[in-house]
């Protein structure tokens, strides 16, 4: 491949160059970073608790601090270490093994990314506020209610974890839209590396699996500050329903870091073993069947909660299918191994590493599907081994395989092998005795998230080793730091491809340059560098793949309806929890029958309904280039939008002064969080069509722009859909 | 039917059949895993043996669908297996026994109440109240209701049953049976706030015949401390373990010091925040557990109890030895 000298470098320089960059190899990079400083801090973290259980009946810190240290080493890792660092490979990764200049939406990525250092400074200003949240990083209620947990640290807890599931939402379409719009020619859609493939299935898991937990905090927020009680049973809400929206979330989101640690992997494993990927299309259908499962597994969670025979077994099914998929890859990931020719470099090492502890942590994962042994486990330090086998063991490993695999790219120079080996030893130690010896711990019957113990025969030798395992870890970790600083100031130069490796980014320099490439190779297969570099034993000589038809859909629109599908995940979980409130005969105070006035709402159904038909008119007005008329009908559109709204203030004015508040009971709790977040997006999408309106007004929207024009559409029709559900639940009580 | 003999492991040591089959399910899973274990890391060593130091371009191999295919009947097998055996036990061990079979003790129905930090626990229609500490007859399947006054706690004794949350608005079930006679260890599982590492309980397993004496003789002894109290408030004189003085001045300071506001007392009528303290005297533990109990720990739980358990309801009272001495004979008399 022929390289110009007028290939343009990326030679910005400086912190605004930084803060203001919109290029994803940047955000990438800061993602990272953000990272990088997240992980120590939460390593920092677990350091403190693993020093507070080193011995019995230690008093190294309170049992309050203790309490909050473990929430917030957990909200740390999954939501500072975990999201961030994967989008940030995937910010930079993805683009370039798709031939991309950048991702779809520059600018978007950039708020994406900096809704993260503002989340994660509202969650730990909580320590500043004289109490950090501790309430464990999935804050059971009623714990986490004002009645048990006053002071203000659930509240920046639930805010920042707000603030930070925008930016991942935001992120994961941005990555959705980019792969599906934004591939080079010749890249079909079953030629994307593995990597690619799977990143793409964890964003769109991202987009659906934020909202349950958005769902679940909002009413945590409504209740804590304007005084609903649906989570609070001492005032007839649920304490089960919030660990049901909880895990809803939660579970789905471990497979948010379970599917990059097998991409990541997917890629590390054949480079090294010279191979392509045994089985590909099993590897990236497996992936698809994971997103699909995951949804189906949360009361797994919750199989001491006494939910009965039906749920356990049928959850217990689900979760032991959840296993076939993944078993799926770590079989194609040993076939790839299988008579190739390896190359143990750090990364492979982390890679192999990776494979067989998290092999560990999937059996012990079976361990749990089994109910009654769940029923034991549970809570107990062994499920504290399994998942840290998972997330650790698995998953950062991976991480650390990625770091040394990638490296050489992003920066332009090779990490040392020498220290990487150094680091790769002292976790596979560190990390195998720390969380090893817990699942001892466990058999004991040491729970999890207790600050000190009785000095019983051999848990203090346990525990001791454990927390001993914890400072290899550290140490390996200062090991890689020193390697990174080493490495920038006098690394070996890398050269475009060290590895030999197969796709795309390694066809331009290292760091590439500001659009990524001065010129593609033809992409005839899955491994177009390696096509180009072995062309008698080119891939796409032997194995067939579909041919690109070209066709891309609109970026604009494919992001519009990501983002509505998450919504309707969100509206949808706000619904099921009114319909869950409103079922009991019994309750007292207002209901929807004595309270709402439903022929007078219905007229406002009507006339929001009908600025879905005026802002369809107003669309073929712009597509026949008819500006007046677009302009007239957009006018007419937000109007009835504005009345809509109108309508709504009327509504609530009624009910407050008859004294039916938030507050009041369950039926005025879910009524105006409903309706309430209803009218919000409502508000949202007349804030949308101003704008537009005003494009329009200065002649900047036209026929071409028409794709922006219909990408709001989906929005606000999705918004009516979104009312038509809510009228017929909440005031025609269609499930009672 | 495989009992392992290492005493420090209590969830390898079931005493009861529930436990025991939960550990026999355990460790046929545990068996079944190590056998994938070895298989998987055995082919990954064989593999990086095998292509160590081949430098040669091995041969591009895309994969077989067939291949997969055959390769998946196995874990399919196996998972079915486990379902099939986990289903089982499921349905054996009646998750939610809301119905009392007709061969169970009615007047042994237990119900255990979970509060920050420490259990209450009731005995069927007996005037017992017990606190962190439950008796139980051996051989005896007894039903279990478990409920919660604040936030969620588990209820957990690892050598004898499963695990059942205690949830606020819902009460759930369990049957507890203890094969063999003895102390068992239980505590708190689900994590429930400032304090719970330190909401421990004790499960005493006697004999039935000496069941039935423990519990005719606790309740003889409630019915003496309701007319003892009587008595002391009435000015008579009472058979005191200590001075009467002592006695009578603990008395009051129990009364005026705000202890009655949290804890129930045979003789007194009040809401119970803390733990009923009418059998205090032959409780095994203090403070769920971070205290054994006896007349010096006693003493310096009351002179601090924030220094044992940091966060814990209740409050230094700042009581001086004098005071301390009197609230425990006034106490421990009973």
């Amino acid at each position: 491949m022929l390289k110009s000298d007028a290939l343009e470098t990326d030679d910005r320089k400086g912190i605004f160059s930084w803060v203001c960059s919109v290029d994803h190899k940047r955000i990438g990079i800061m993602y990272m970073l953000l990272a990088v400083f997240f992980l120590l801090v939460g390593g920092l973290e677990a350091l403190f608790i693993r020093a507070q259980l080193a011995v019995p009946k230690n008093d190294l810190v309170s049992p309050q601090m203790f309490n909050q240290l473990f929430t917030l080493h957990g909200t740390t890792m999954i939501f500072l270490v975990g999201m961030p660092v994967f989008t940030g490979f995937s910010n930079f990764i993805v683009p370039l093994m798709i031939g991309a200049k950048d991702v779809a939406f520059p600018r978007l990525n950039a708020m994406s990314f900096w809704m993260l250092p503002f989340g994660a400074a509202l969650l730990y200003f909580s320590f500043f506020t004289g109490s950090a949240p501790d309430a464990g990083w999935f804050s059971y209620a009623p714990l986490s209610t004002k009645p048990f947990s006053s002071l203000p640290g659930v509240d920046y807890w639930i805010i920042g974890l707000a603030v930070m599931g925008i930016g991942s939402i935001s992120g994961a379409i941005n990555i959705v839209a980019t792969v599906m719009c934004c591939r080079a020619p010749g890249m079909s859609m079953q030629r994307v590396p593995l990597f690619v493939w799977i990143m793409f299935m964890q964003a769109i898991l991202i987009v659906i699996t934020i909202p349950p937990l958005n769902s679940a905090i909002s009413m945590l927020l409504i209740d804590r500050i304007l005084g609903a009680a649906f989570f609070e049973p001492a005032r007839g809400g649920s304490a089960l329903l919030w660990q049901h929206f909880f895990w809803m979330f939660g579970h789905p989101e471990v497979y948010v870091f379970a599917l990059p640690a097998f991409a990541i992997v997917s890629e590390v494993i054949p480079v090294f073993s010279r191979k392509p990927i045994y089985g590909y299309a099993f590897v990236a259908g497996s992936s698809t069947v994971i997103v699909l499962l995951s949804y189906t597994v949360w009361a797994h969670h919750m199989f001491a909660v006494g939910l009965g025979m039906g749920p356990n077994i049928f959850f217990a099914a689900a979760t032991l299918l959840i296993a076939l998929p993944t078993g799926v890859k770590v079989f194609n990931w040993t076939a790839t191994l299988w008579g190739g020719s390896i190359r143990l470099t750090t990364a492979m090492l982390f890679a192999i590493a990776f494979l067989i502890q998290f092999v560990i942590g999937g059996l012990t994962g079976i361990m749990f599907a089994a109910v009654p042994v769940d029923w034991q486990l549970t809570d107990t330090y062994f499920v504290v081994a399994h998942f840290h086998y998972v997330l650790v063991g698995g998953i950062v490993f991976s991480l650390f395989a990625a770091t040394y695999y990638w490296f050489p790219k992003i920066s332009g120079k090779l990490l040392s092998e020498k220290l990487g080996k150094l680091q790769f030893w002292l976790w596979v130690i560190g990390f195998n005795a720390t969380f090893g010896i817990q699942h001892f711990l466990g058999l004991m019957g040491m729970p999890r998230r207790v600050y000190t113990y009785d000095d019983n025969p051999g848990w203090a030798l346990f525990n001791g080793i454990s927390s001993v395992g914890a400072v290899f870890m550290a140490a390996g970790t200062l090991v890689l730091i020193w390697n990174v600083i080493k490495s920038l100031r006098s690394g070996e130069t890398a050269g475009d491809n060290p590895w030999e490796a197969y796709t795309l980014e390694w066809a331009t320099t290292s760091p590439p340059p500001v659009e990524n490439f001065e010129s593609l190779p033809e992409i005839r297969s899955r491994r177009p560098v390696w096509d180009a570099d072995h062309p008698d034993l080119a891939d796409w000589k032997k194995a067939k793949t579909p041919e690109d038809k070209g066709h891309r859909p609109s970026s604009a629109k494919t992001s519009a309806w990501a983002f509505v599908i998450s919504e309707a995940i969100f509206f949808t979980l706000l619904l099921v929890s009114y319909v869950v409130f409103n079922s009991d005969e019994n309750a007292t105070g207002p209901t929807s029958e004595t309270a709402l006035d439903v022929p007078r709402t219905g007229i406002f159904t009507l006339v929001l309904l009908s600025s879905s038909l005026t802002f369809w008119i107003a669309e073929r007005c712009l597509k026949k280039d008819n500006t007046a008329g677009f302009k007239r009908w957009l006018g007419i559109t937000i109007f009835l939008g504005c009345a809509f709204i109108g309508g709504q203030v009327w509504e609530y004015t009624g009910l407050i002064s008859n004294g039916i508040t938030v507050d009041r009971n369950l039926f005025a709790s879910t009524f105006f969080t409903v309706t309430g977040f209803h009218g919000l997006h409502v508000t949202g999408g007349i804030i949308a069509l101003g704008i537009l309106l005003v494009m329009a007004q200065r002649g900047y929207l036209n026929k071409k722009r028409a794709k922006v024009f219909a990408a709001v559409g989906v929005y606000w029709h999705f918004v009516d859909v979104v009312w038509i559900a809510v009228f017929s639940i909440i005031y025609l009580d269609v499930f009672k | 039917m495989v009992k392992l003999r290492v005493s420090i492991f209590p969830l390898l040591q079931p005493a009861s059949p529930e436990a025991q089959a939960i550990f026999d399910l355990f460790m046929m899973i545990v068996l079944i895993s190590l056998g994938i274990f070895l298989v998987v890391t055995g082919l990954i060593a064989i593999a990086l043996w095998r292509g160590r130091s081949k430098k040669e371009t091995p041969d591009q191999e895309f994969g077989s669908h067939k291949s997969e295919i055959y390769w998946m009947t196995g874990p399919v097998l196996i998972l079915i297996w486990i379902f099939v055996i986990t289903g089982k036990l499921v349905l054996t061990m009646n998750a939610v026994p809301k119905i009392q079979p007709t061969d169970a003790v009615p007047e042994v129905e237990l119900t255990v109440i979970g509060h920050q930090w420490w259990w209450e626990v009731k005995y069927g229609d007996s005037s017992i109240i017990g606190a962190n500490e439950i008796h139980l007859p051996r051989g005896k399947k007894i039903r279990v209701r478990i409920e919660s006054a604040d936030v969620i706690h588990s209820f957990w004794v690892p050598r004898l049953a499963r695990k059942m949350d205690a949830i606020p608005g819902n009460t759930n079930y369990i049957w507890l049976e203890a094969s063999e006679e003895g102390v068992y260890e239980g505590r708190c599982a689900e994590y429930c706030g400032t304090q719970h590492t330190w909401m421990k309980f004790k499960v005493f397993v006697k004999s039935p015949e000496e069941y039935v004496k423990w519990r005719t003789e606790t309740e003889a002894h409630s019915k003496q401390i309701a007319e003892q109290a009587k008595a002391s408030a009435a000015g008579e004189p009472v058979d005191t373990n200590g001075s009467p003085e002592a006695f009578a001045a603990g008395r009051s300071i129990f009364e005026s010091q705000g202890c009655i506001n949290c804890h129930t007392l045979e003789g007194y009528s009040t809401p119970s925040i803390g733990p009923d303290l009418t059998q205090l005297s032959t409780r095994a533990i203090l403070g769920a557990g971070v205290l054994n109990n006896s007349r010096e720990n006693l003493a310096a739980w009351l002179k601090d109890p924030q220094k044992y358990k940091p966060g814990c309801k209740m409050p230094d009272f700042n009581l001086t030895d004098e005071q301390v001495d009197q609230l425990v004979t006034f106490l421990w008399s009973r």
